[in-house]
């Protein structure tokens, strides 16, 4: 089953509020999946290199260490913070020295997210324990999308729980499933792109990395996503300036939209909606399948596929 | 008039109650609110009690519905009035996808746009939808009516039985052995009646009539020997 939601902020005047108006959203989504939950928010930007979050299984991981490893090696070490076992770095260099510097030298910490503004939280659990473990209703930004897990074609572990990465400030988070994904997995592997896992909705991510690598814009991967993904799938997409959803030809994954002056909200189920501000006066609307809608800072788009 | 407030009172109390309610007392009249869009409120009713729900519903609203009357102020998830049996369902808003499916029976109207699948599999229900339908509506539709004052998406009507098909604006395709029908006076009389019925002042004959080629296997005689 699985849910999703996704919350774009048009008034900057909220992003003091975005995790007490997107906390509720996840956790209303439960039912649809109580095995996992994750969430990527956007917000406390960083121009001047790269926004890493780093996740460790060890609850008593020295964080302190690899920062000041960190550091050492680059001399780039703008600041860091501590949140559960998870670390969020800032370091003013090129983002993919740094990650090859942690994939070499600290192989046991996960990478989650990478980018200007983008940081991955997740983990197994009920929603309401994910988000308490992180403290998601204090954070701050301008959006966030989420997702909660009822694993069907991979095991439940934090590997397999969405967000996925796919590629600087990108993630996915998927309702469905993908018929197709272990031929794909394979022929993307076969063009240089990893995977953690036997999970179909990585493949989805990796699909987006691989076509965006080959300069297509997001519109023009999600165009392609629509023609070589099997399966049934209602996606949201996270980029560093808004969302983007989109459904499969036929449908088969539910999405409800809401608008108003003040946000873009989606989900799965209208549920998810219903504690929002203003959300009785909102344009409320089911996107229509194999359409790409797309919020972002310079506006809304929608385009047929 | 009764009311519940779904944001206090639990679901299965406002269900049990509904099903419960004495029509020879004053119980014909009855509110909910704060429906937040939980899904199966108002389903399996089966007296002629009318329930007004005041904002938009989750998914099965008004399901297996039999003679109530049942008014949602706002937009229904998916399969509202699913196998309905009689009595009518008023969305004001929009419905998600399955509406009306496998209904046997009843009045199902939608005042805004119904998306994919509408009627599908549809058994004697009657549907009139004021805006546009989804894809593939009425697939395997069996009996009753599909009215559709907007534009019906891809694959109308594929592999329908007999099912009657009205539409006023286009339609982006036919499904198999789905094709279009002439507009005798039988059809304009039974348009007119179910826009009456749905409140919709329009003209009948600018609709057309779409329905059953009876070409598919299960048509021809020479296959009933294979059962």
């Amino acid at each position: 089953m699985c849910g999703i939601v996704g919350l774009y902020l048009k008034n900057p005047e909220l992003e003091s509020r975005l995790g007490e108006l997107f906390e509720p959203m996840l956790i209303a989504m439960t039912d649809r999946g109580p095995d996992s939950a994750g969430f990527a928010v956007y917000g406390d930007e960083y121009d001047a290199g790269v926004k890493l979050t780093l996740q460790s299984d060890d609850a008593d991981y020295d964080w302190q260490a690899l920062a000041d490893r960190l550091e050492a090696a680059f001399g780039s070490l703008d600041s860091w913070f501590q949140n559960a076992n998870v670390a969020v770095l800032k370091l003013a260099s090129e983002e993919k020295q740094v990650l090859s510097w942690v994939a070499e030298n600290a192989p046991d910490v996960r990478v989650m997210s990478a980018g200007q503004s983008i940081e991955i939280l997740k983990g197994v659990g009920l929603p309401t324990e994910v988000a308490a473990r992180y403290n998601l209703k204090s954070m701050r930004g301008s959006h966030a999308i989420g997702h909660t897990r009822m694993a069907t074609e991979s095991a439940v572990t934090l590997q397999g729980s969405h967000p996925f990465s796919t590629g600087l400030d990108l993630c996915l988070v998927h309702n469905g499933s993908l018929s197709n994904h272990n031929r794909l997995r394979d022929k993307l592997k076969r063009q240089g792109i990893s995977f953690q896992t036997d999970n179909d909705s990585e493949v989805a991510a990796g699909y987006l990395t691989w076509r965006m690598a080959k300069g297509e814009t997001l519109n023009q991967a999600l165009k392609s996503a629509l023609k070589d993904l099997d399966g049934f799938f209602t996606f949201t997409i996270g980029t560093r300036d808004g969302f983007a959803v989109v459904r499969d030809p036929i449908s088969c994954k539910p999405a409800v939209i809401a608008e108003t002056d003040d946000y873009v909200a989606m989900a799965s189920e209208y549920r998810a909606l219903a504690d929002l501000p203003g959300i009785k006066e909102a344009k409320v609307w089911e996107p229509e399948p194999a359409k790409i809608y797309v919020w972002e800072r310079d506006g809304a788009k929608v385009e047929a596929a | 008039m009764k009311t519940y407030d779904l944001s206090s009172d639990s679901l299965r109390e406002l269900n049990q109650a509904l099903h419960d309610a004495d029509i020879t007392a004053s119980e014909r009249e009855w509110r909910v609110a704060n429906p937040n869009g939980a899904h199966n409120i108002a389903c399996g009713l089966n007296d002629a009690i009318s329930v007004d729900i005041d904002g938009h519903a989750g998914y099965y609203c008004a399901g297996m519905n039999q003679k109530a009357n049942v008014t949602v102020h706002g937009n229904v998830g998916v399969g509202v009035a699913e196998n309905m049996m009689s009595g009518m369902v008023h969305v004001k808003g929009d419905a998600s996808q399955s509406a009306g499916a496998t209904a046997h029976g009843g009045l199902l109207v939608v005042d805004g746009n119904a998306s994919a699948r509408c009627g599908i599999s549809m058994k004697g229900v009657d549907i009139v939808v004021k805006g546009n339908i989804g894809p593939m509506s009425a697939f395997m539709g069996q009996s009753g009516c599909l009215v559709v004052c907007g534009d019906a998406g891809e694959a109308l009507g594929d592999s329908i039985y007999e099912a009657h098909i009205y539409v006023k604006g286009s339609v982006t395709s036919l499904g198999a052995d789905c094709i279009e029908k002439e507009m005798r006076q039988e059809h304009l009389d039974e348009v007119s009646d179910l826009l009456k019925r749905a409140g919709v002042e329009t003209d009948p004959a600018a609709f057309k009539r779409y329905g059953s080629a009876r070409q598919l296997y299960n048509f021809k005689v020479d296959n009933a020997s294979a059962y």
